[in-house]
C-alpha cells in the first residue's frame, strides 16, 4: 500500500480536515434545505459571501445555522473587484466574526465570474502579511498556482470550469500540472456539477473540492450532498490505491524487439 | 454620436419590426434548443424567441428560463424597496403621473422627513433601496442627491437610483458617494414617437437619454439598468432594442452588471390611452426570451403587476421584486396616495410578498452587498 489511507487527513494552516469536501451557502430553497445539506455532506469548512450576511446582528438566515452546526466559516470576498476591495472585505470579516481564513474571490467580470490573476496575487500577497489564512480562488493556471504559494497562500483553488456552470474539469490538462507542482493543498472549486466531477478531480490527486451549485440547485440537496460526499471519498481512495493505466490496445507479441530474444 | 447611438441609426425600426414578425417556428425551435444547452444566444436567436411564432412554444421557453435562472441565482428573489424622494418634474410627458401639467401637490422631502422614511423602510427588513424622483435640476439636483445619500448610507448597503440622466462627473460623484447601481429606461426606442410623448424638459432629448449607460460605464458605477416602457410602441420592436443595447454594453463595459426591467404602462392622473397593450402572456414571454438570451443578466419585476402574475413569475425567470411599494413622496413613514406616480397593483404588504415567495420554496434575500466594496 503506497499510504496509511486511515492516515490520510488534509490538513491546511494547521487545521486538520476530516473531509475532504468543501461546501458554500448560495443558492439554497431555503435556510432549512441548506443546514440539512451541509450536514448530510459531511463538510466541515463551508463558504460564505461577506456581502450576503448580516455582520451587524450575525443572526439571519445563513451565518446563524453555521454557528449553530460547528462548521468552520470560509468567508468568501466576492463582489471584490480589485485587490483593494478584496482586502477591506477580508479585515471587515476578520472583525465581525473572528476567523482569518478567506477565500480571496476576486471577479471584475460579473457575467462569468472569471477571477482575476493581478489583483488576486497583489491581494493574497496583502492578506498573508496581515495574517490571513488565504485560499485563493483561480483560474487554473500554473505559474499563477506558484506564485501564490510563493507569496504564502495556504492552499490554491484552481477552477475547474466558470463557477455554476456545472460543466465540469474543463480545464482538466492545466489542473493536473498544478497538481503535480503544488507544495500546498489543490482544491478544485467551480464547475463541479456531478458526483462523478468531484470523483475524477480526486482521482486525479486534487486533496479537496469545493462544490455548491451542483448541490443547492439540485432537486434534492440533501440526497445530492450525499452523493457528493461519497463520491469525493471514493475518488480519494481510488487516488491512493493507484489507478490503473488506461492501454489504447492490447499489447501484443513483440515484433519491434523480438531480434532480442 | 455615442457608440450606440451609431449602432442604433443602422437599424431601421419599421424594417425591424417586420424581421421580427417574419421569423418562423424553425428559428424559435433553433434558438430554445441552443439555450437549453447553455449554448450563448444570438440577436438573431433572440429576435424569433420574441416573435409570434414563439407563441406555442411558451411552455418550453418557460421551463428553459427556469432552469437557467435557477442555475445562475438558485432558488432565491431579492428584494428591494423604491423610495420617493420627490415628485418634482419640469419634464412633460404624456404617460406619466408626475408630469408637469397634473395639477398636483408638489413635494421634496426634507432631510428629516427622509430620515424618517429610511427608518419606516429598514423597519420593514430592507437593505436595498432604489431612489426615484421627478426631474427638477434646481431642487432636487445633485446638492440634494448628496447629502440624501449620506443619510441613508448610514441605513442602507445598497443604493441604486431612478433619477434624471446626469452627467459622467456628477455620476462619478454618486460612485464616490456609494452609489451601486442607476436604473435609466429609455421608454422607447422609436426616436420619432419618443418626440410625441416627451413633449417638453430634458427628458425630450432622446440622444441624451440614449447614451446615459454610457456615462453610467464611463463612471464605474457597478451596474446599469434599462428597459422600455412597454405599451407605447410595438413591444416586441423595442425590446429587441433593448437586447441589442444590453449587447453593446456587455462589451463595452466588462466590469459592469446589468438589469433589465419590464415595466407595463399603467393608468396614472391624466394619462393618455395605452397605445400597443401587452397580454399577460406576451409579457411572461418576453420575460423568458431575455432570460435564455442572457443567463446572467438580473430580471427585476416591480409592484406594477399583480399580485397573481408575480407569484408565478417569480420561478420563470426574475431574480428581483420590489414589495411594499408606495410612488408617493413619504409613503412609508404616512400614507397620502395622492401624490403618486402611477397605482400599483400588487398592494400586499412586504410580508405577505416575502411569505408567497417562501411559499414558492424561494428564499428571500435582503441582503446581497456590503457597503465599502467599489469604493
Amino acid at each position: 500500500m503506497k499510504t496509511n489511507i486511515e492516515q490520510d487527513k488534509l490538513v491546511i494552516a494547521g487545521h486538520q480536515f476530516q473531509s475532504r469536501l468543501f461546501t458554500g451557502t448560495g443558492k439554497f430553497a431555503t435556510s432549512d434545505l441548506m443546514s440539512q445539506s451541509l450536514v448530510a455532506s459531511q463538510s466541515e469548512l463551508v463558504t460564505m459571501a461577506l456581502k450576503r450576511v448580516d455582520l451587524i446582528n450575525q443572526s439571519d438566515d445563513i451565518l446563524t445555522p453555521l454557528l449553530e452546526n460547528n462548521m468552520k466559516l470560509l468567508p468568501n470576498t466576492s463582489g471584490a473587484k480589485d485587490a483593494k476591495d478584496a482586502v477591506f472585505a477580508a479585515h471587515l470579516t476578520r472583525e465581525a466574526l473572528g476567523t482569518n481564513w478567506v477565500k480571496l474571490e476576486i471577479h471584475p467580470d460579473p457575467k462569468y465570474l472569471m477571477p482575476d490573476p493581478i489583483e488576486t496575487l497583489k491581494a493574497a500577497e496583502a492578506l498573508v502579511k496581515d495574517g490571513f489564512v488565504v485560499l485563493p480562488y483561480m483560474h487554473a493556471d500554473p505559474v499563477l498556482a506558484r506564485q501564490l504559494e510563493e507569496v504564502g497562500c495556504a492552499a490554491v483553488m484552481p477552477l475547474g470550469a466558470p463557477i455554476g456552470s456545472n460543466k465540469g474539469l474543463v480545464s482538466q490538462d492545466f489542473l493536473e500540472i498544478i497538481i503535480e507542482q503544488a507544495n500546498v493543498p489543490v482544491v478544485i472549486d467551480a464547475g463541479i456539477g456531478a458526483p462523478s466531477h468531484a470523483a475524477l478531480a480526486m482521482e486525479l490527486g486534487a486533496d479537496a473540492v469545493l462544490v455548491n451549485t451542483a448541490m443547492a440547485v439540485s432537486p434534492d440537496p440533501i440526497a445530492m450532498a450525499k452523493a457528493f460526499a461519497l463520491s469525493v471519498e471514493s475518488g480519494r481512495l481510488a487516488y491512493q490505491a493507484g489507478l490503473g493505466a488506461v492501454n489504447q490496445q492490447a499489447i501484443a507479441t513483440s515484433p519491434l524487439t523480438s531480434f532480442l530474444d | 454620436m455615442s457608440g450606440f447611438e451609431q449602432v442604433l441609426a443602422r437599424y431601421e425600426w419599421d424594417q425591424q419590426q417586420q424581421r421580427i414578425e417574419a421569423c418562423t417556428e424553425t428559428q424559435v425551435v433553433r434558438a430554445i434548443n441552443r439555450a437549453a444547452q447553455a449554448k450563448k444566444l444570438s440577436l438573431d436567436d433572440f429576435q424569433a424567441l420574441i416573435s409570434p411564432a414563439a407563441e406555442p412554444y411558451l411552455e418550453h421557453m418557460a421551463k428553459v428560463s427556469q432552469q437557467l435562472t435557477q442555475q445562475r441565482f438558485g432558488k432565491t428573489m431579492l428584494l428591494y424597496v423604491p423610495l420617493y424622494l420627490s415628485n418634482m418634474c419640469s419634464n412633460i410627458c404624456t404617460y406619466c403621473g408626475f408630469s408637469m401639467e397634473h395639477k398636483i401637490r408638489r413635494t421634496t422631502l426634507t432631510m428629516e422627513q427622509l430620515a424618517e422614511e429610511a427608518q419606516a423602510i429598514k423597519e420593514l427588513g430592507f437593505d436595498h433601496i432604489l431612489l426615484v424622483t421627478g426631474e427638477s435640476e434646481r431642487k432636487v439636483g445633485m446638492a440634494y442627491f448628496e447629502q440624501a445619500i449620506k443619510l441613508l448610507k448610514q441605513y442602507f448597503n445598497h443604493i441604486s437610483m431612478e433619477v434624471q440622466p446626469l452627467d459622467t462627473d456628477e455620476y462619478r460623484r454618486l460612485s464616490e458617494l456609494g452609489v451601486e447601481s442607476i436604473l435609466v429606461y429609455q421608454e422607447t426606442y422609436h426616436r420619432e414617437k419618443y418626440a410625441k410623448y416627451h413633449l417638453k424638459g430634458k427628458k425630450s432629448d432622446f440622444d441624451y437619454r440614449l447614451a446615459t449607460p454610457e456615462r453610467v460605464g464611463e463612471a464605474g458605477i457597478n451596474k446599469v439598468g434599462i428597459g422600455c416602457l412597454l405599451g407605447l410602441e410595438d413591444w416586441r420592436t423595442d425590446a429587441f432594442h433593448v437586447a441589442m443595447q444590453l449587447t453593446y454594453l456587455e462589451k463595452k463595459y466588462w466590469k459592469m452588471r446589468f438589469s433589465l426591467s419590464f415595466p407595463r404602462l399603467r393608468p396614472c392622473e391624466g394619462t393618455a390611452e395605452i397605445n400597443s397593450p401587452m397580454t399577460d402572456r406576451q409579457l411572461v414571454q418576453l420575460i423568458c426570451a431575455y432570460r435564455l438570451f442572457n443567463p446572467q443578466v438580473e430580471l427585476s419585476l416591480s409592484t406594477r403587476e399583480s399580485a397573481l402574475f408575480r407569484d408565478n413569475m417569480l420561478a420563470l425567470g426574475v431574480t428581483t421584486m420590489s414589495a411594499g411599494s408606495k410612488t408617493q413622496p413619504g409613503g412609508y413613514a404616512s400614507d397620502d396616495s395622492n401624490l403618486e406616480q402611477f397605482s400599483i397593483d400588487d398592494n400586499r404588504s412586504v410580508a405577505q410578498v416575502a411569505q408567497a415567495i417562501t411559499d414558492k420554496g424561494y428564499q428571500v434575500v435582503w441582503k446581497d452587498w456590503q457597503q465599502g466594496l467599489n469604493t
